[in-house]
């Protein structure tokens, strides 16, 4: 005798089941209960029914006809009241029927808030036939509607009462609509286009009661606002119909638990659809139960078969309203977001990416490669080799070559280049045709990739088609792990105030793990610049000589430099350094063009205790090694000079003591001369001051190095205190502004020195503001990197790990 | 020569090397280089850049590979292959992480300094 099979549940789940189970004549005699009075039909087509733009007829899948042919016994309007798994016994309202085997796929009902008034007439969910036919049938046109909940139910409801004339509001708890489809950009444009076709839209809205006597009238929010309403539909979210499983005391958490063969608890009682929960996962979507019906009904056959749940995409079928959504586009500290923007046409697409993966889309405005994109996400392919076109879609990607350039060139001119500042590339075209022909000059006119950055490759591209391929100065990336230059980086730091090394990583989108020897140095440097207090130094990420803050020679041996302030020195300092020299075997004692004495050959081993010897009598690091300050080079000056005018020896002691410690972008040094004979040479310094009768004349970005230059007059001041001032304000701007490994004189060339002028010269304010932000980041830097490394703990990283020599005897 | 089994040699703990650094080991034969990765991988290299003598030991490590300091050449940790336009190969051993404990291979305790 065939097996008993009984359904529970007439919905789109059972339906397809019911398809595999009979198109494969599987030998059972099936009788399938509904609550509804009817047969399956394609319940998510309900909003064309309520909209009118179909009706009920076009939208059912299995009718009388069908279930005769295939055998199935209907009990259509009759309610399923209980389970008895030991007697193997559905009971129905109108009788029981014994099973071998039982499907529940009694999907979900409607949640309803439960707030004064939720009772009333005219307070409808909106799940089936029977509520879609109520609200017609309330549609009276310049009737008042609110929808209470703007998710994918609420605002197809919302919009097919507005079609059929109704005033609708549509209030919704969160601050954006479809916040789980949708993120904040999207919700924001859909919001707008509803609003275009007269829906009213109350976000973080919270409801407090549904207001009337006899029938519903109003709603009244928790803020207040009272919305006036013949019809309220409840479209807050729905819940598994769990309610007869619960009964049978099967196992249910949220919903009915089953496997992958989508069986209970019970091993004669299976469960599909919306009231199942499958791995801690609920289902609210028709494709994962279609494929949970394939399962199913292999399973029912005796064939192996296993659910797995795909990603699901959303889109919403409001006529007009193009979106979409798919994966899992929530931020996160992997992941990453390319975005494209058109306002002009309303145009949304953000991509996430997760390593090479794209793990979630939404779009808004041009859906047409959403399942494109739903297809690349679905089969986690690879899409590392097309990602700079991807966002552009298939079209782009033809033919396997990839040309970022054809994508940009099919923009239209108002699609928007730069987020930030709302530049569209028609503006970037005509800066450009203007003569604004490198970046530094087009963000000083559009501001285009002037404040993220992020968009800095694409304002290049539209600027190389503008000007014919050959863009004047094509910023480079940094190093071979980003397209982002330096200044992008900065800026991005600051803006989106990125404090660790992974964060610039993650946030900038780094092509390696870990950055390389290139990036890693420069990034250092730019986080503890920015973030004194928040960061902490990467050792790991210094070069040789600032990981061992000595000065590596080429023998491996290593060079100690003693700070000898201002070039001033005593018998005290100059013993101690004379003992370090033969206490360590010092092959070479030499004084350097910095006046000051270098001990040059010394072991790694011994650096440590040279240290602590030479911090005994009270000497610390040179920084001989560091881009940091180094010496500030000085003359006599007026207290012994018969020409001097000022005491120049004093002052450059002063700003040694004041500025030593702090790291730069490449290495600072400083000279100052008594008078303008300028013995001192400081003329040719980072920054350089000429002591004159009136004062201090402050000059800036020279160089003696592979480049000779003469320093640029700065200010010329009349007293000391201003002159520290003015220098320390210099060097701050020159910390916070310059790339990694560009000398002062460089930086200025890149920012013109009136900017650096306007800055710490015309504006007193930001000159203070600067100071006082060397003055934070001196109070962590301002120490001796020597006595730090000298304590006993700190110094087995200067010694070999283990000496392995004799063990190679053995 | 014959195929042999490697046998390791119980150098140091993990923590005892940076992470994105590097320790000496100093053998009969001159030193070797045992790097930890970001990812907490060990390798072992002989400590002497092939271009002119440099300490690999104090260059920076990022991802697998090591930038010598004294002129930017950079070698792959797990072959010791010079990259991109630069030619040369630096020796590597075999090492490895158990248990927290870094091993080395001995055969670098019986090459000879030619090697
Ligand atoms: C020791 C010293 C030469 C000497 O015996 O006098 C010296 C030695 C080195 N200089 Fe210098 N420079 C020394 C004064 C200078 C000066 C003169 C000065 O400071 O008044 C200059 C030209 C002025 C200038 O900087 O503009 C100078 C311009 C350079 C440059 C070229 C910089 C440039 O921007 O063009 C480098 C290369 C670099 O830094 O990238 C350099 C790099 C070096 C390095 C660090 C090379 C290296 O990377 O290993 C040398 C380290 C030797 C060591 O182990 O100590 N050294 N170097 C001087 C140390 C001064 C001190 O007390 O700290
Ligand atoms: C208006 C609307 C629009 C939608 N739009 C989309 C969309 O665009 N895309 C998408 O993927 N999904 C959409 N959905 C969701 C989709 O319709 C559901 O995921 C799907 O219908 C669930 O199928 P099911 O078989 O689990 O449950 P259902 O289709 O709800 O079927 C369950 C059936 O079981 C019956 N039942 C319950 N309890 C009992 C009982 N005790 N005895 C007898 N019978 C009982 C119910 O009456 C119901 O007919 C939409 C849903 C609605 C309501
Ligand atoms: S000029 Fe400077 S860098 Fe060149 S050899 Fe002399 S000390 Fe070294
Ligand atoms: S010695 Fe290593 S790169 Fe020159």
């Amino acid at each position: 005798m065939m097996e008993k099979l009984v359904v529970i549940g007439a919905g789109m789940a059972s339906g397809r089941m019911l398809e595999h189970l009979t198109d494969a004549n599987a030998p059972y005699q099936i009788t399938l209960f509904n609550a509804e009075p009817r047969g399956n039909y394609n319940r998510i087509m309900l909003s064309p029914v309520l909209s009118g733009e179909k009706t009920y007829e076009d939208i059912v899948t299995h009718d009388a006809d069908w279930y005769q042919s295939r055998g199935i016994t209907t009990r259509f309007g009759e309610h399923v009241t209980g389970i008895d798994c030991k007697r193997k016994i559905v009971h129905g309202q109108n009788g029981a029927v014994p099973y071998d085997k039982l499907v529940i796929a009694t999907g979900s009902a409607p949640f309803m808030i439960p707030v004064v008034g939720r009772d009333l007439p005219g307070v409808i969910a909106y799940r089936d036939l029977d509520d879609t036919n109520a609200m017609i049938a309330a549609a009276q046109p310049g009737a008042e509607a609110v929808v209470i909940g703007g998710g994918l139910l609420g605002l197809e409801a919302a919009a097919g009462l507005q079609m059929r004339g109704m005033k609708v509001t549509v209030i919704h708890l969160m601050g954006h609509l479809m916040e789980r489809q949708l993120d904040p950009s999207a919700g924001y444009l859909l919001q707008k286009a509803l609003e275009a076709r007269g829906i009213r839209v109350h976000c973080k809205g919270a409801t407090k009661a549904i207001l009337g006597e006899t029938h519903a009238e109003a709603v009244l929010l928790e803020d207040g606002t009272v919305y006036g309403a013949d019809l309220v539909v409840m479209a807050v979210g729905i819940r598994p119909e769990t309610r007869l499983a619960v009964d049978a005391h099967l196992e249910v958490e949220r919903g009915i638990t089953v496997d992958d063969q989508l069986r209970t608890s019970d091993p004669s009682v299976f469960a599909l659809g919306e009231c199942v929960e499958h791995r801690q996962q609920l289902f609210g979507l028709v494709a994962p139960l279609y494929d949970q019906a394939k399962v199913l009904a292999s399973t029912l056959m005796g064939e192996a078969s296993a659910f797995q749940p795909v990603q699901t995409a959303t889109k919403l079928k409001v006529t007009g309203c193009d979106l979409f959504s798919a994966g899992d586009f929530a931020d996160g500290p992997t992941r990453e977001d390319i975005v494209f923007r058109d306002p002009g046409r309303g145009i949304y697409k953000r991509l996430v990416i997760e390593g090479d993966r794209l793990v979630g889309a939404v779009m808004y405005g041009d859906t047409a490669d959403g399942s494109w994109f739903f297809g690349l996400i679905k089969d986690q392919t690879d899409i590392s080799q097309m990602r700079e076109t991807l966002i552009f879609g298939p079209a782009f990607q033809g033919g396997g070559s990839v040309d970022p350039m054809a994508a940009v060139a099919a923009l239209p001119p108002d699609a928007e280049i730069c987020g930030c500042n709302g530049v569209c590339k028609g503006r970037i075209v005509d800066a450009v045709l203007g003569g604004a022909d490198t970046l530094d000059k087009l963000r000083a006119t559009t501001k285009a990739s002037a404040s993220c950055g992020t968009c800095t490759g694409l304002v290049q591209q539209v600027m190389a088609l503008t000007l014919g391929g050959d863009v004047a100065e094509a910023a480079v990336g940094m190093c071979g792990c980003t397209d982002l230059a330096h200044e992008d980086v900065r800026r991005l730091i600051k803006a989106k105030g990125l404090k660790s090394m992974p964060a610039v990583m993650q946030d900038c989108g780094w092509t390696t793990p870990d950055g390389c020897a290139k990036c890693r140095p420069a990034l250092n440097f730019y986080l503890l610049a920015d973030w004194p207090l928040d960061y902490h130094d990467d050792r790991q990420s210094r070069f040789v000589n600032e990981r061992n803050h000595a000065n590596i020679q080429k023998d491996g041996t290593y060079s100690v430099v003693p700070r000898m302030w201002g070039g001033v020195t005593t018998p005290a300092e100059l013993r101690a350094i004379a003992d370090a020299a033969e206490k360590y075997n010092v092959p070479m004692v030499k004084v350097t063009g910095g006046q000051r004495i270098d001990l040059l050959g010394v072991k790694k081993e011994d650096l440590p205790a040279m240290w602590a010897d030479l911090n005994d009598a009270g000497m610390v690091s040179g920084h001989a090694y560091a881009k940091g300050l180094r010496t500030v080079k000085t003359c006599v000056g007026s207290e012994f000079c018969r020409f001097g005018t000022q005491d120049s020896t004093g002052l450059g002691i002063r700003l040694e003591k004041l500025l030593w410690g702090s790291w730069t972008p490449h290495k600072v040094k400083l000279g100052v001369s008594g008078c303008p004979r300028n013995c001192a040479e400081a003329t040719c310094k980072d920054v350089g001051v000429v002591c004159v009768d009136s004062g201090y004349q402050v000059s800036v970005s020279g160089a003696a190095g592979m480049e000779v230059k003469e320093t640029e007059l700065l200010v010329t001041v009349p007293t000391e205190d201003e002159a520290v001032e003015v220098i320390t304000a210099f060097i701050q701007l020159y910390r916070e502004n310059a790339r990694y490994l560009d000398r002062a004189w460089k930086w200025t060339a890149r920012v013109g020195l009136d900017w650096v002028k306007a800055q710490v010269v015309d504006d007193p304010d930001q000159r203070r503001a600067l100071v006082a932000r060397f003055d934070l980041s001196q109070s962590v830097y301002r120490k001796d990197p020597w006595a730090e490394h000298a304590k006993p703990g700190a110094r087995d990283e200067f010694s070999p790990l283990t000496d392995l020599r004799l063990e190679a005897a053995e | 020569m014959m195929a042999q089994a490697t046998e390791w040699l119980d150098i140091a703990a993990l923590s005892d090397i940076p992470q994105q650094g590097a320790r000496l080991l100093r053998t009969g034969a001159g030193c070797v280089a045992i790097f930890r990765t970001h990812d907490d991988r060990v390798f072992a290299l002989d400590d002497r850049c092939p271009h002119k003598g440099g300490p690999l030991s104090e260059g920076i490590v990022a991802g697998h590979t090591i930038t010598c300091p004294l002129h930017n050449w950079v070698f792959d940790l797990n072959s010791g292959q010079a990259q991109g336009a630069d030619e040369g190969a630096v020796r590597s051993y075999a090492a490895r992480v158990e248990g927290g404990r870094v091993l080395v291979s001995t055969e670098m305790l019986t090459r000879r300094s030619a090697a």
